[in-house]
């Protein structure tokens, strides 16, 4: 045996054979075993994706009616608009962070291609997303919204904060799998953005100058498109979905390209 | 051109890697100190070609694992180069991703889905693989019901109907009762025949006699001795039973 320097590492060309599966099919498969688990223990099943943003609704509702004083009739659906996207950011982004980590038997088995495990546990999150947004639908047309062209802005806006979503968790995954206080950064920074994203207040009361730092929070414009189309029948502004467009694929190529380099290191790691 | 080439492949770890903090990255920062590493596989060469099989032999911890986990391409290696040529399925531990709260079919195709196979595939096979199993009616139970001799024999039946071209299996054969171990056994001369690759850890080195044709005895992650699968087994078994060996594993 030659003897070796251990630290000299000789890179050399390396020829992966791609993975031959179908990744539809998989990325499927992953999403509704998530779903399966998550759910199949609960008694009331789908229910609890309701009753979550309900009694935070009421709460909030209370406090900023009730307490503080706002002449805001429309205040529960107003309300609803901020909590249903910031649920879904706030969950998907952890579950999506703590994924590699917690598939570790999956990751360390498997040959298979690792950014379908961060981006299905986001996507997983989008079955209950689902039914919280038809609650908000209903919530709207209760408080005075009506259905009208402009609904058809939701399916874009949406999109587009779920390809956030995912560049986002691909990013932190990574990182995670390294540095293993990611996932509680995370959590402050999810506690952190309830109040820096207009849930109970409205656009109209920040001050101009930080208006266009909002503008690029993705989940802010989100919260600001949603109020415009079910509110008030109004288009989201260009600018705002121009805004949104550019950072959520920005941010889905960032999260790529960490995942990128960090996935090759993940079998040492975890 | 062979299916597996590993050119004086090395493979190595930090000896306090895995689980870091914020606080182990900046002392480590502030004080580098010289990483400690293990060895786990040092200047490694073979290659199996199409329709070859061989066997890995060594005491535990000799680097075998790690040896497969290299070949299935879970990890990349530290020094030189590991060549695949063709799809791979790897029974490197069984059920990898099986989850207790979900039944057996919905296990088989997540499962199925994981090792490569297409919707279409999975619907084709899905009752071959149920029947190779041999469960019965179990397949729509949960899978916490099933004994894990029941676990293993419906893994085993969806790695076999992958119908990769390398076939890549860690020390499975010892689980299961006779008649499923003959099923298997069957199944995999089967592969053989039809001119796949066969990377086999096991310490049954009677099943590996049978099913291998060349071996390799690595020990402390270097290569003792290789060649064909009798002589080499023959020299490990003798290596094996002597007294200061058999204390030391």
């Amino acid at each position: 045996m030659p003897a070796r320097n251990p630290q000299i590492t000789i890179e050399q060309p390396h020829t992966t054979a791609p993975w031959r599966g179908d990744l539809l099919f998989l990325l499927e498969s992953l999403i509704l075993k998530d779903f399966r688990i998550r759910y199949r223990n609960m008694s009331l099943g789908l229910l609890w994706s309701l009753l979550n943003p309900l009694i935070m609704m009421a709460v909030l509702t209370f406090v900023f009616t009730k307490v503080f004083i706002n002449p805001n009739k429309q205040f529960p659906a107003f309300v609803l608009c901020g909590i249903v996207p910031f649920n879904f950011f706030t969950i998907a982004w952890g579950s999506g962070t703590s994924s590699i980590v917690d598939n570790a038997g999956l990751v360390k088995r498997i040959p298979m291609p690792r950014e379908i495990v961060p981006i299905a546990a986001v996507l997983s999150n989008c079955i209950h997303l689902a039914i919280q947004i038809a609650l908000l639908l209903v919530c709207a047309l209760l408080f005075g919204g009506t259905v009208n062209i402009q609904w058809l802005w939701l399916p874009l806006v949406w999109f587009l904060e779920i390809v956030f979503v995912c560049g986002l968790a691909l990013m932190t995954a990574s990182i995670n799998v390294y540095v293993r206080d990611t996932r509680y950064v995370v959590e402050s920074i999810n506690t952190v953005m309830f109040w820096l994203v207009p849930i109970f207040y409205g656009f109209e009361a920040i001050p101009r100058r930080f208006v266009e730092f909002y503008q690029f929070n993705p989940v802010a414009a989100l919260v600001l498109c949603l109020r415009n189309i079910l509110l008030h029948a109004l288009p989201p502004p260009t600018a705002t979905i121009l805004k949104l467009t550019a950072v959520a694929f920005v941010t889905l190529a960032l999260g790529a390209l960490v995942f990128r380099k960090g996935k090759n290191a993940f079998y040492e790691q975890i | 051109m062979p299916m597996v080439t590993f050119e004086h492949v090395s493979k190595h770890f930090n000896r306090h890697g895995g689980q870091m903090l914020i606080r182990d990255r900046l002392r480590h920062l502030l004080r580098p100190e010289p990483r400690e590493l293990f060895w786990a596989l040092r200047d490694v060469s073979f290659s199996v070609d199409r329709g070859e099989s061989l066997a890995i032999v060594g005491q535990n911890g000799a680097g075998k694992s790690t040896l497969l986990n290299l070949a299935t391409q879970l990890c990349l290696p530290s020094e030189g180069t590991v060549r695949i040529d063709g799809s791979v399925a790897a029974l490197l531990e069984l059920g990898a991703g099986f989850h207790p709260d979900l039944t057996g079919a919905e296990n088989l195709r997540i499962n199925a889905a994981l090792l490569g196979l297409t919707r279409q595939q999975v619907k084709q096979r899905f009752d071959s693989i149920v029947e190779f199993a041999g469960i019965g009616d179990f397949i729509d139970e949960p899978l916490r019901t099933y004994s894990s001799g029941m676990r293993m024999r419906l893994a085993f039946s969806v790695a076999v109907n992958v119908d990769p071209d390398i076939l890549i299996i860690d020390e499975i054969l010892g689980v299961g009762d006779q008649e499923f171990f003959g099923k298997c056994f069957e199944r995999i001369m089967e592969f053989r025949r039809a001119g796949k690759a066969l990377l086999c850890v096991s310490h049954g080195l009677n099943s590996l006699e049978v099913l291998c044709d060349r071996a390799l005895w690595l020990e402390h992650g270097c290569v003792r001795r290789t060649g064909p699968v009798r002589q080499v087994l023959q020299a490990y078994g003798e290596f094996s039973s002597t007294p200061a060996t058999a204390a030391a594993t």
